[in-house]
């Protein structure tokens, strides 16, 4: 009974001590803020800049994107505290640094809510505070509104959360005019409207994994019939709408035949989503659409900053 | 308890680990040091040197 409770108190002072070192890397630390996304952010913010007519010192600029890169980071490493559960189950995620054992949760929550707090107080402090509160409000929103609340209770989760994903443009006019313009509302919308084709064109294809992790993804609660027409629905809105920066007058020549092509695009994809529903082929067009939808969105955002930003802005009208 | 978690020696797998990230940090505290310094000055411009006597 002894030598039994020993080895017991053994087994866990040996557990607590593991438990109480790092065994991450720092590439480790660098994934837990999700580098492509990250990548999005600061790609969508610095459009968010170059539309916004300012006057702002480049060094100042370049620091909010920094901070709004990493704001970016932080609430992605905070959602990868939250979701370890479910990141462990499906096979898209079980290899990020929590559910692989290479970070602890604690080390993640500290490391998050330290670039969190760091980031937004920088933003303020270079910037300005109306900045600063919108990128903690993106962080907010993204943590706690979709990760702790909307993601594992509501098919409408991608929908609502996608407006964290769609604020870095308004956070970075903010940061470099100190207000909030119909611009980057209009980029906002852009966003948001074609997160659900995007995500819901990837839980199509990925929806055993969402199944197996109890996320009540669209497929998975509505069906994948009405996850095809749903997407349908949203790319219809989404085509004309990633028109809409040349008929506000900050899209020009370029932008204006990237986005309407770019827009048939998306339509015809989303169109053969809706058509192929069985099989392979259903699944091949699912893909395909995901991967467009992420080239469209490039495209858009490319076109604006090249036009703005290196001086190849064409007026379409007048 | 604390003593004995602090008598487990580190892997050198372990220590390299520590010794990283450590550097990382550093690093970082490194260039917040220049960050704000290069953003004072360019938020100042050349009033950095105009101060209420």
């Amino acid at each position: 009974m002894s030598t039994m409770s020993n080895s017991l108190a053994e087994t866990h002072v040996e557990s607590l001590a593991t438990a109480g070192l790092s065994q991450g890397d720092v590439s480790d630390f660098f994934a837990l803020l999700k580098p492509r996304v990250m990548f999005l952010v600061v790609f969508t913010a610095l459009v968010g800049m170059v539309v916004s007519p300012s006057n702002v010192h480049p060094i100042v600029a370049f620091v909010s994107l920094l901070m709004i890169a990493v704001g970016g980071g932080a609430s992605g490493c905070l959602n990868m505290w939250w979701d370890a559960d479910i990141d462990a189950i499906m096979t898209r995620t079980a290899k990020r640094p929590i559910p692989a054992g290479k970070i602890q949760p604690g080390e993640a929550l500290a490391f998050g809510v330290t670039l969190s707090v760091g980031s937004v107080i920088i933003l303020g402090l270079v910037s300005n505070w109306l900045a600063a509160g919108l990128l903690a409000f993106t962080i907010f929103f993204y943590v706690v509104v979709y990760s702790m609340w909307l993601k594992r209770t509501t098919q409408q989760n991608i929908v609502i959360g996608g407006a964290a994903g769609a604020l870095p443009p308004i956070v970075a006019q903010a940061a470099v005019t100190g207000h909030v313009a119909l611009d980057s509302i209009v980029l906002f919308a852009i966003i948001f409207m074609w997160t659900p084709p995007h995500f819901w064109a990837l839980a199509l294809v990925k929806s055993g994994d969402y199944q197996r992790a109890g996320i009540p993804m669209m497929p998975n609660v509505a069906g994948p019939d009405a996850t095809r027409f749903q997407i349908l629905a949203y790319t219809i809105l989404l085509a004309p709408l990633g028109m809409a920066p040349v008929a506000l007058g900050f899209g020009g020549l370029a932008y204006a035949i990237i986005s309407l092509v770019g827009g048939f695009g998306m339509l015809a994809l989303a169109l053969q989503v809706y058509r192929l529903r069985q099989g392979e082929p259903a699944m091949r067009v699912a893909q395909q659409l995901f991967g467009f939808s992420i080239l469209y969105l490039f495209l858009l955002f490319a076109t604006l900053l090249v036009e703005h930003g290196f001086g190849f802005f064409r007026p379409v009208f007048g | 308890m604390a003593d004995q978690k602090s008598s487990r020696s580190l892997t050198p797998e372990e220590q390299k680990r520590r010794r990283t990230r450590s550097l990382a940090l550093a690093l970082t505290l490194g260039v917040l040091v220049v960050l704000f310094y290069v953003v004072t000055i360019a938020k100042l411009g050349p009033g950095v040197l105009q101060r209420p006597m």
